[in-house]
């Protein structure tokens, strides 16, 4: 039957191919259909999840076949409706297969035969590979101490059992190391949140995004979640979903018109990179001369607004309604000449005054304004006061713990709690600031307290002291910070090649990424697809909790090990393994966790069904979270855990660190959320003269962070190229897909430009991630923290990696 | 044997953020190389800056995705194209398939095609393009692509399910798209708040080395 159509059909070839207009609708030929693919059903289904750092922890249904992966999907749902909705992944998740499979997977334990960052390498036996380990960590321990040891702070992996956790553990039990504060992610935002609400995290948890529902106006300012918080069933459905349905006003501020916009918003205001704290100052002054404010909320849950509320012995030109208005006399609305004006605002941001006082009269008329700041905006050279400055706009509303509200902290998902991996403590209580750890190598011992924010030492009469250790060994394990999503990989490259600093490092991954380059010995981990946990949603999987039974259908590749096993057995090596494993095998532990998970989620089925039915979800378990509500509600009982209990505008705390700490010059620690023009920012004229571009990084939606940048796939599909104006791109004659350097002082980057409408002019964007690759110092990866600098933050020391003044030029 | 019955897709450029996932999963699905993509995500934009005096900018920024696979068209300019009749229209679904073993890889279906759907494999020397997952149709499931989708932007059925399902649903006569009195695809879209219609010169496509 299907071989007579066949010839049916190449009789009929003449028509088609010399009558143009040939008849090809339906009624055509009927054809022999290609071969169908073997079934499915001969396939094995495993579920297992992709651990990367977005904070999503999305499921994935993994199909094999003898032993090897075959493909990757992620529905599970039959109807799909919201609520009990898939938890879909995002491009990456279905990239997995490629991932496990990669030319770049680590396969043998290897050491260096080159100079370090050669990147030349030597097969050993894991034997080998340990015993070298074990005597170089105890060789360092022995001369310097285990504070010379650093475990760098690494997010390649967000399992429960196999964590940074587990490394922690492993170093707790060889007697402890150098530690680290802050993340790379939000170490600034962490202190601001900690000046105002008294407590890192609250800036972490504002509203669900369910509580958008309950909103008449939801401000983004930098808040990107179709390109950072895509996947699964998180934050970018939830709020396309509530958008749709509940059609609240949208206005969203960024440097580049995202993809969170595209008709979603209903007013996009682009905005230069690191000025925002300008436009809030604006609002603030319009709202202030305005009367907007909510008195009664400032003088009740609030320090530091105005007379009413100043610390003891602190004047009213000491408040931030004097700092706003410029004017010092109480009472008197008049500004003075550096008062916050709209037209002061709009020639720093870009954004016209006009649409400044428009801005603040909307926002000010919402009912239930909900305001969430991005990441982005803390990791500018100021981001600590950009930040505070953001959080202003709910607190002198008075919006803060009502429905439909949120007072700018990322919005809390849902969550199931579900064990980690013990860690234990470190007997080493000395830490540096994770973004300071270049400078530990080169000169550790001087770091102080006062001039970069050393902790954990023991202090002097004047609160100052000395770390008094150089970083002299280094293990890296599951983490590209090291290199290549540090800032200055120049710098950082010099640094670490000189081995009379860092005598040793030990990287612990699955994939040769650039940090891996510059090991000494490097062992190869499993990737998740070849291992069996349980994980949950992490931080940022939307309204939807979820526990995700992992599991596997293929064995290890190559002569990868677990990273438990990796790490037992440097600990036998090194005496401590009963510290470490104590006493339990791998599965032991896996069972433990599981046991704990379960007694926290009682509905959680047993482990045999989660291992066939892979997920266990709910929507919203603990109910549509509404930031600092319990402080609206009583703020006698739930006292903030700041100094006064209260919200703290102005901080008595920073005001004693303003005194007392050595700030480079430009730095600004201050009591109140102040404006800071800094060095490569927009008013940074001198450094214009040369370099005149605005550079700010975003979160591809091709990689998280470096993870996932050697897959070809998703280099085809989300380009890597540096963002520019057309107007910009005009003025230096450059067309989009042009190869052009992008370079300051600090070195220079080649990658495609792609000129566009969607970003602010003056400003350039670039996805952070690339794996630096450099040719006659060219770094050719496209990496942008070859441009970036290492210079700290005033007060959290924290990555200004959004900072940045930059020129771009043909190559 | 024939039924008449014509399979399309739908697209909801108002909820598609341009992530790519759809791509990507079909790649997956298939194992398609680099430089082949049965489904492709369009970048349409456009608008006008002007500078102030004082540092203020102004604009009229717009921009949407078109996720598009193979419209699986009721006149497809591919199979009209194809000189051997590798390119063919199944009488059972409306689905347009190659026949590999009677391509000779010489591309003018894809010269043809006003959406790029015939991807050629040139290490085989072949024409590829999106099949519309029917063996996954076989097993009463949806196409890779509208599974995969986070933000739930595609779907896919027969056309009267899926007029029946989105009464609202127009013809995709929407830029970067061509007309669809060309081809008669079977597409229908919900058109982003941006869009633009077929032919229109406010925009571009912004990102051709993606798709």
């Amino acid at each position: 039957m299907e071989r007579r159509s066949f010839l049916k059909m190449s009789a009929a070839m003449g028509c088609a191919a010399t009558v143009a207009g040939c008849n090809s609708s339906s009624s055509d030929v009927e054809v022999v259909p290609p071969a169908p693919l073997p079934p499915i059903t001969e396939e094995k289904l495993n579920w297992s999840a992709c651990l990367v750092n977005c904070g999503s922890n999305c499921p994935v249904k993994v199909f094999s076949r003898d032993g090897v992966i075959t493909r990757i999907e992620s529905q599970f749902t039959t109807d799909d409706e919201y609520g009990n909705h898939d938890v879909r992944a995002c491009l990456r998740g279905r990239a997995l297969r490629k991932r496990v499979y990669a030319p770049e997977r680590l396969k043998y334990p290897m050491k260096r035969v080159g100079p370090r960052g050669s990147g030349q390498f030597e097969r050993i036996s894991w034997d080998e590979a340990l015993n070298i380990v074990a005597e170089r960590l105890q060789g360092i321990i022995d001369q310097y101490g285990n504070e010379a040891i650093y475990n760098m702070l690494g997010t390649g992996t967000f399992g429960h059992f196999k964590n940074q956790e587990m490394v922690q553990r492993l170093m707790n039990a060889m007697g402890g190391n150098l530690g680290w504060y802050g993340v790379y992610s939000y170490a600034q935002l962490f202190e601001a949140s900690t000046y105002t609400f008294g407590n890192p995290y609250v800036g972490l948890q504002g509203s669900s995004v369910a509580e958008m529902q309950n909103s008449d106006l939801v401000l983004f300012v930098g808040f990107n979640p179709s390109e950072i918080r895509m996947s699964g069933s998180g934050m970018s459905y939830d709020f396309l979903h509530h958008k749709q349905k509940t059609n609240f006003k949208s206005i969203i501020i960024d440097p580049r018109y995202t993809d969170t916009a595209l008709g979603k918003e209903d007013q996009w205001v682009p905005i230069r990179p690191g000025t925002d704290a300008a436009l809030f100052e604006a609002l603030a002054f319009e709202w202030i001369t305005q009367g907007k404010v909510d008195q009664a909320f400032l003088d009740k849950y609030c320090v530091g607004y105005d007379e009413k509320t100043m610390p003891e012995g602190v004047g009213y030109e000491e408040s931030y309604k004097s700092y706003i208005l410029d004017n010092a006399t109480v009472g008197d609305l008049t500004p003075g000449v550096n008062a916050k004006t709209p037209a002061w605002a709009a020639g720093i941001t870009g954004i016209p005054e006009h649409t400044i006082i428009e801005l603040a009269r909307e926002i000010a008329a919402a009912k239930a304004p909900f305001i969430q700041l991005g990441l982005g905006l803390n990791r500018q050279a100021a981001g600590e006061n950009n930040m505070r400055a953001g959080y202003m706009l709910s607190i002198l509303l008075g919006k803060i713990g009502l429905p439909g509200t949120s007072n700018g902290g990322q919005c809390k998902g849902g969550f199931f709690v579900a064990p980690k991996s013990p860690v234990g403590p470190n007997p080493i209580t000395k830490q540096i600031s994770m973004f300071t750890y270049v400078q530990a190598v080169e000169d550790g011992k001087n770091m102080s307290v006062l001039k970069d924010g050393v902790r954990g030492v023991e202090l002097d009469e004047n609160g100052d002291g000395k770390l008094g250790t150089d970083i002299k060994a280094i293990v890296n394990w599951f983490s590209n910070s090291m290199v290549n999503q540090h800032s200055d990989v120049n710098r950082t490259r010099e640094v670490l090649k000189d081995e009379s600093k860092c005598e040793f490092i030990l990287v612990v991954d699955n994939v040769m990424t650039t940090s891996a380059t510059f090991a000494d010995i490097i062992l190869p981990d499993t990737t998740w697809l070849e291992d069996e946990e349980l994980v949950n949603q992490n931080n940022a999987g939307g309204d939807t909790a979820t526990l995700i039974q992992m599991s596997s259908g293929i064995e290890p590749l190559f002569e990868s090990r677990h990273n438990y096993e990796i790490c037992t057995e440097i600990a036998k090596k090194m005496g401590v393994e009963q510290e470490f494993t104590q006493g339990k095998t791998q599965q032991q532990w896996l069972d433990e966790m599981y046991a704990g998970a379960k007694a926290a989620n009682p509905g959680l089925p047993d482990k045999e069904v989660m291992l066939k039915q892979g997920i266990y979800r709910k929507y919203l378990p603990h109910g549509s979270h509404i930031a600092l509500k319990d402080f609206r509600d009583d703020p006698e009982t739930n006292r903030l855990y700041t100094p006064s209990g209260k919200l703290e505008i102005y901080s008595s705390r920073l005001a004693h660190k303003a005194r007392t700490w050595e700030l480079r010059e430009g730095d600004v620690i201050s009591a109140l959320p102040k404006y800071t023009p800094t060095w490569d920012g927009y008013e940074d004229s001198e450094t214009q003269e040369k370099y005149p571009l605005q550079l700010t990084c975003y979160h591809t939606k091709g990689r998280v962070h470096s993870s996932y940048h050697n897959i070809p796939w998703l280099r085809e599909v989300v380009q890597d190229a540096v963002w520019m104006n057309p107007l910009d791109a005009q003025a230096r004659n450059l067309k989009t897909g042009d190869l052009v350097h992008v370079f300051n002082d600090r070195g220079t980057l080649e990658v495609e430009v792609k000129v566009t409408p969607r970003i602010m002019i003056g400003v350039t964007a670039l996805g952070q991630g690339a794996w630096s690759k450099f040719e006659d110092g060219i770094d050719k990866g496209g990496n942008i923290n070859t441009i970036t600098s290492q210079r700290p933050t005033p007060l959290s020391k924290g990555n200004p990696q959004h900072t940045n003044l930059v020129e771009i030029r043909k190559a | 044997m024939s039924n008449n019955v014509q399979y399309g897709f739908y697209v909801d450029s108002s909820k598609c953020t341009g992530c790519k996932t759809c791509q990507v999963a079909c790649k997956d699905r298939k194992d398609l190389p680099v430089g082949i993509n049965w489904r492709r995500v369009y970048e349409y934009g456009g608008g006008l800056w002007t500078e102030n005096a004082d540092g203020t900018v102004n604009q009229n920024v717009f921009a949407y995705y078109s996720s598009i696979g193979c419209n699986h068209c009721s006149e497809p300019a591919c199979v009209k194209a194809c000189p051997t009749g590798a390119m063919h229209k199944r009488k059972q679904d409306g689905l347009v398939h190659v026949a590999s073993e009677l391509c000779i890889g010489c591309e003018s279906c894809a010269r043809a095609c006003p959406y790029d759907a015939p991807q050629i494999d040139r290490a085989r020397k072949v024409m590829t393009k999106c099949d519309g997952c029917y063996e996954r149709l076989a097993e009463g499931k949806n196409p890779t692509c509208v599974e995969s989708c986070p933000m739930r932007a595609i779907d896919f059925g027969t056309m009267d399910e899926l007029k029946e399902k989105y009464p609202d649903a127009v013809k995709p006569n929407f830029a970067p798209l061509p007309s669809s009195s060309i081809t008669s695809p079977n597409l229908l879209m919900k058109p982003n708040r941006h869009a633009r219609a077929s032919g229109s010169i406010d925009g571009v496509v912004l990102n051709h080395s993606e798709v």
